[in-house]
């Protein structure tokens, strides 16, 4: 019998006889299709904070909680020049990793000072990469990057600094709003290749409990917020 | 893994003499738990959540078989592989197929319990395949050769000098007189030599901390970003996960992961929290060109149908260990093999067998504080106190233990005969006591007087005094 065969007809016997009786396969197929097609929320967690509870106050204070850092401008075409200033402010070259996102091309940098863009994905040498989010999360301050040409995934590991461009209206109050979102863009029961979470830069606590910024992905997290 | 659970009263007395070792522990007594309080404090709806975390799982559990299809069926869909394996040895013999298969030299490895669980590494190096832990905890302790302490911070039993120690004597390409001062020089060495690897790997081997039915996706959950790296670079991405951890839908494993990293770390949520679902897309530009899930069993099914069918919803965070006074006191290696703590004594002895494994749900006080932090509400104590028993019915505790409980036993369903002995005992007790009130030294019960005095009864005893006052107060 194969291993497949054998695992599953164990898992039945044991069922059998802890619960004596056992609805057929074919109904508990579909109560287990019923849950995944229906989806129940559960319990979510209240949003008010001492920063009030508008979605984009909430997020800002708990993504700042995590050490990220927060700069909020008007329009895309202004989020060029704070991603520059952020460059300025921690003395890094005017040097940028990003991908093929569309987005980029609404990012008006400033005029003197264009920095060189590379688009593609990270080897690994770039101290600046730039991403945009599908959205955000304001619960725990948490940005979502889907994987894809247009924000290729090591941009959101490799380097140092990692600055992320999501716009206001695409932040959710909690998860399951998001995976509304990701329902709809991908379709039910799709995913892309990977979505990736992060609140924060990466981090250990392996040593003596202490926390350190900067364990294997970026020690620093820049979000700009677009509040168009 | 070397089984070392039979000799845990050796380890423990080790343990408890060794001074860094108990240094180092005062770490997971003050912050762990502190911080765990301070996140749930914060949380009004954190009960809510642990009984819906609950609930999910049960429901996973009484549908096991039929979720496993169907997430199969969608890994599938997405261009995925999954294999079945019942036991460690057929796991290891997955893993080392696929390594062969992809010529691999050297294997990348996020934090996985699982890895350790089928002994993974060593089999790996006696292949000539090279595992290369990337997480900073699970990578000090390989290059120690040892085994983890804890399930989710692996060297917590090491001060800051052993891990210097052990980068110097390890890291012989760097200067000598560098500084290492700081655990912050620390990381940045531990992160600059980790970053070649992860870039020459040839495959990643990543754990699971979910398998999403709904998506036919896994989950892990960390926060160095080491498991990212693992999973990403390399051609090849070897999830590890058992069976159990299937969860139905995206929104089941937000109930979860809300109760998860409170109670582990104290955090609201883990920095990177990773949702893989097969291999790299038609148009992707980086992610590996393949997806492996090895479905691990080894004795999880059987389980399904005994009365530790609730260990089941473990979601190994952790939080049992930190609270648990035994953990506290000898830490990890004690426990002998790969899951120590409340929730080894328990998964233990399922996976290795109460022969080996008898002492470690013995090794408890029943003060009930690891059911009383944990996120899945698994009734820890009651399954401790399962096993307990079931080591009396097979005969395995000592002669000497089983004859005195036998003979109290006898002496209890007899009232008048207990009566009599206990108060002759009680009244024996109180002169040994003296004016103190204080036993320092009792026959057969030297293991308890070595330690600390034994309080000498004084006065009647319980049935005497509730017969002369006739049941009033």
């Amino acid at each position: 019998m194969s291993a497949r065969k054998t695992i599953l007809s164990q898992i039945t016997a044991s069922l059998k006889e802890n619960s004596g009786t056992l609805t057929s396969q074919a109904d508990r197929m579909t109560a287990a299709e019923r849950r995944v097609n229906s989806h129940p929320r559960g319990v979510i967690p209240d949003l008010t904070t001492k920063s009030g509870s508008s979605t984009l106050s909430v997020f800002c204070e708990k993504a700042v909680a995590a050490q990220a850092t927060i700069k909020k401008v008007k329009s895309y075409a202004k989020a060029g020049s704070a991603v520059q200033s952020f460059l300025r402010q921690h003395n890094l070259p005017q040097q940028i990793r990003t991908g093929s996102d569309p987005k980029n091309s609404k990012l008006v940098w400033d005029k003197n000072l264009a920095p060189q863009i590379l688009v593609g994905p990270s080897d690994g040498n770039d101290l600046v990469c730039l991403s945009h989010a599908l959205g955000a999360v304001a619960e725990t301050g948490t940005l979502y990057l889907i994987s894809g040409p247009s924000n290729p995934t090591t941009l959101n590991f490799l380097p140092e600094n990692h600055v992320v461009i999501v716009a206001e209206k695409d932040i959710r109050k909690s998860y399951e709003g998001m995976w509304k979102t990701l329902r709809r863009k991908y379709g039910k029961g799709k995913l892309p290749r990977t979505v990736n979470m992060i609140t924060g830069p990466s981090r250990s606590a392996d040593i003596e409990q202490t926390l350190i910024l900067g364990a294997h992905g970026p020690l620093k997290l820049h979000v700009i917020v677009v509040e168009e | 893994m070397e089984i070392n659970s039979p000799q845990f009263k050796l380890n423990a007395k080790t343990a408890l003499g060794d001074k860094q070792l108990q240094g180092a522990l005062g770490h997971v007594r003050e912050n762990f738990t502190g911080k765990r309080a301070k996140a749930r404090a914060q949380l009004p709806q954190f009960d809510d959540l642990r009984q819906n975390a609950r609930a999910i799982k049960d429901h996973v559990l009484e549908h096991l078989d039929v979720y496993l299809e169907l997430y199969e069926q969608k890994v599938l869909e997405s261009g995925g592989m999954v294999h079945w394996a019942r036991d460690a040895q057929e796991a290891r013999g997955i893993v080392l197929d696929i390594c062969r298969k992809t010529n691999a030299k050297t294997v990348t490895k996020g934090k996985s319990m699982i890895s350790e669980e089928i002994g993974l590494n060593e089999f790996l190096q006696d292949n000539d395949i090279e595992p290369i832990e990337t997480d900073l905890g699970e990578y000090i302790i390989q290059l120690r050769g040892e085994n983890p302490s804890h399930i989710i911070a692996p060297a917590v039993h090491l001060n800051m000098d052993q891990v210097r120690e052990e980068f110097r004597k390890a890291h012989t390409h760097l200067p000598d007189n560098r500084p290492l001062n700081e655990p912050q020089s620390l990381l940045s060495e531990a992160r600059g030599i980790l970053r070649e690897k992860f870039l020459a790997a040839d495959i990643g081997i990543t754990g699971a901390n979910f398998l999403v039915a709904e998506t036919g996706t896994s989950v892990i959950v960390t926060n160095e970003g080491n498991g990212d790296l693992t999973q990403t670079l390399p051609r090849v991405h070897v999830v590890l996960a058992s069976i159990e951890k299937i969860v139905p839908t995206l929104e089941d494993m937000a109930q979860i992961t809300r109760v998860l990293a409170r109670s582990a770390t104290g955090q609201e949520i883990t920095v990177y929290t990773t949702l893989s679902t097969g291999p790299r897309r038609k148009l992707d530009v980086d992610g590996p060109e393949e997806y492996h899930v090895i479905l691990l069993d080894n004795g999880r099914s059987k389980m399904l149908g005994n009365e530790f069918s609730q260990m089941l919803r473990c979601i190994r965070c952790g939080a049992c260990l930190n609270h648990c006074p035994v953990y506290q006191a000898i830490g990890g290696h004690a426990y002998g093999w790969v899951y120590p703590g409340p929730m080894g004594a328990v998964l233990t002895p399922n996976l290795i067998g109460i022969d080996k494994a008898g002492h470690l749900p013995n090794a408890s006080t029943f003060c009930g504080r690891c059911e009383a932090v944990c996120p899945m509400l698994i009734p820890l104590p009651k399954m401790m106190r399962s096993w307990r028993e079931k080591e009396f019915e097979r005969h395995l505790s000592p002669y000497s233990q089983r004859r005195g409980i036998a003979l109290w036993a006898w002496m209890a369903k007899r009232p008048k005969i207990y009566r009599f002995v206990t108060s002759i005992a009680a009244r024996c007790l109180s002169v040994i006591g003296g004016a103190n009130k204080q036993i320092n030294r009792l026959p057969m019960a030297g293991g308890w007087t070595a330690h600390r005095a034994l309080p000498a009864p004084h006065g009647a005893t319980f049935m005497a005094l509730y017969n002369r006052q006739k049941g009033r107060r």
